[in-house]
């Protein structure tokens, strides 16, 4: 791959003393109905950072994301993209934002190059760039020769890949993945995490990585605990441990979130 | 448009760092959004050539075997917009070119719904363009794969002799436009109320079948009137007798600005409704939970 313009990736538009970061919320609640899904929720994504939001099922991760996103309005508390907040703008805010959802979202008769294309020119990418940026990102998660493949013809794992590309088309700044590894195999999910980790470091962009699997965490990796709506801890490895009174993240997570729920069953999250 | 274009070298070098966000969507963006989605649509139904079948074979089906059967049973006197006596044939076909579009319009509202469990929906969603600007070009793209039904259909019609006046295949497009856009509009509006596809099926049957036997494609108007009178007042409420009569008109060349106005009105309300339904900050989609909550 070329070395990436970092003066690029700065966001011209912004200037440097102007550090947002690529996500943060503050005080967000979300209700459906006499339910608190998210209760006062803030957390931060740096710039070219992996943060980690551990969560079990219901944990509220996927309600979380669909604020963000803005399939659900914010009622309450403040959610900005690079600075952009998603009410107030949600052109510039869901413009420099990638997403993979939990749920497949391909066009699973059409080929890859064909889904890539489509997503291109939701963001106004016309055919001709957007064919030429899709050999690109394709390149870039290993599937170049794949691109005239019909999606039904991809396993999973390289399904989630061509995800990844079709987030990557617009050139985003931040990229939010909601359990992109439920229902793949420990070698697939190793190699999908390695290559949104590789990400990072060659495009800077920040990333959000919703998951109940605690394997998937690193020692670098800024991590949010959220449990039934709420934040329990948020920071660095050594910051959650401390949260959690324990020894390993397996053992902070449990006393974070109560063990019956982290050792149930590895399913979908409702 | 290039449907299928392929990269030059100079493309690719402009494509490594695509344009970094600018302040504001230009508007050139906005075209090559509709065009996607309508590019999509396009894919999607050539993909389905059983769709493109059963959308012919089901007006013919009424052409050929109920409208024969009924010519003799049914008279049909002179009214406007017909200058002479016509066969029921003649008479019926216009209201089968509404009848296709209601299905098509139907239809890609059951493909949204569908586009919402599988989760392309939110693909959709996430496009920084307006809300209502993506709703629309969801619309334009329908209405585009159901002129090509209509005109397949007209085309084949022609051989049975229902022959309009060659100027009227013209004139008759933007009352296919219009009555596309009301009753995808009314498609739209109704995807956002169903959850699943299983709540649909029964609004095929709930809403199509009604419509359509309770308007002047089938029968004309006095006729309803003469048999039952309630069931007249019913038709005239209906606003796929309106979509009939503009189509009926336009393909003879001639202008209902009544049925016009009415078609107007409902594709305008309907449409505004479909977009309070999906705006997340007014809509009913948070406050329900969502189409995962479905789950």
């Amino acid at each position: 791959m070329m070395p990436i313009d970092l003066a690029a990736i700065a966001s011209p538009e912004t200037p440097a003393v102007d550090p947002a970061p690529a996500l943060a919320i503050d005080g967000v609640t979300h209700a459906f109905g006499a339910r608190k899904a998210l209760d006062d929720v803030s957390l931060t994504v740096p710039r070219g950072s992996f943060t980690a939001l551990l969560g079990p099922n219901g944990a509220g991760k996927t309600t979380l994301f669909s604020l963000v996103t803005r399939l659900y309005d914010n009622r309450s508390g403040s959610i900005r993209v690079l600075g952009h907040d998603v009410r107030r703008e949600p052109a510039a805010a869901l413009s420099r934002l990638g997403v993979v959802f939990q749920a497949r979202t391909l066009d699973l008769d059409l080929t890859v190059m064909q889904n890539l294309v489509y997503h291109a020119t939701l963001h106004g990418i016309g055919f001709r760039r957007a064919r030429a940026r899709a050999l690109e990102v394709l390149e870039s998660v290993g599937l170049a020769d794949r691109a005239k493949d019909k999606v039904r013809q991809l396993s999973g794992g390289q399904m989630r890949r061509v995800e990844i590309a079709r987030a990557l088309m617009h050139g985003p700044e931040l990229l939010l993945l909601d359990e992109p590894t439920v229902g793949l195999d420990i070698g697939s999910r190793a190699a999908l995490l390695a290559e949104v980790r590789r990400l990072i470091a060659r495009e800077g962009i920040g990333v959000l990585w919703a998951t109940h699997i605690i394997e998937e965490i690193e020692a670098s990796d800024r991590i949010v605990v959220l449990h039934k709506g709420r934040i329990q801890a948020q920071g660095s490895l050594p910051d959650v441990l401390a949260a959690g009174h324990a020894a390993d993240i397996s053992a902070a997570f449990l006393a974070l979130t109560g063990a019956a729920e982290a050792s149930g069953p590895r399913g979908e999250e409702g | 448009m290039n449907m299928t274009p392929s990269p030059s070298p100079s493309a690719a070098g402009a494509a490594a760092s695509p344009a970094r966000h600018p302040a504001r969507l230009p508007l050139s963006g906005y075209v090559v959004c509709m065009a996607g989605i309508c590019w999509r649509e396009a894919l999607r139904f050539m993909g389905q050539r059983g769709r493109f079948l059963s959308a012919l074979v089901r007006p013919l089906v009424w052409l050929f075997i109920f409208a024969a059967g009924f010519r003799s049973v049914l008279g049909v006197s002179i009214i406007p917009p017909y200058e002479t006596y016509i066969l029921y044939e003649v008479y019926v076909a216009p209201g089968l070119v509404a009848m296709i579009q209601l299905f098509n319009g139907l239809q890609s509202s059951l493909s949204m719904v569908y586009d919402r469990e599988v989760g392309a929906m939110r693909i959709l969603l996430v496009s920084p363009y307006p809300r209502w600007y993506l709703l629309l070009s969801k619309l334009v793209a329908g209405i585009c794969v159901s002129l090509l039904q209509v005109y397949a259909f007209l085309a084949i019609a022609w051989f049975w002799e229902v022959e309009a006046p060659p100027i009227g295949y013209l004139t008759v497009l933007p009352a296919l436009l219009l009555s596309g856009l009301m009753l995808g509009a009314m498609g739209l509006l109704m995807s956002s109320l169903f959850r699943q596809l299983e709540n649909f099926a029964s609004v095929m049957n709930f809403v199509i079948f009604p419509m359509f036997f309770t308007s002047s494609a089938l029968y004309p108007l006095w006729k309803v009137q003469e048999s039952s009178l309630p069931l007249y007042y019913i038709c005239l409420l209906n606003p796929f007798t309106y979509a009939v009569e503009l189509i009926r008109f336009a393909l003879y060349g001639q202008f209902d600005p009544f049925s016009a106005m009415v078609v107007a009105g409902c594709a305008v309300a309907f449409l505004c409704a479909a977009i309070v339904a999906y705006d997340p900050s007014a809509g009913l989609m948070g406050r329900r939970g969502g189409p995962e909550a479905v789950k």
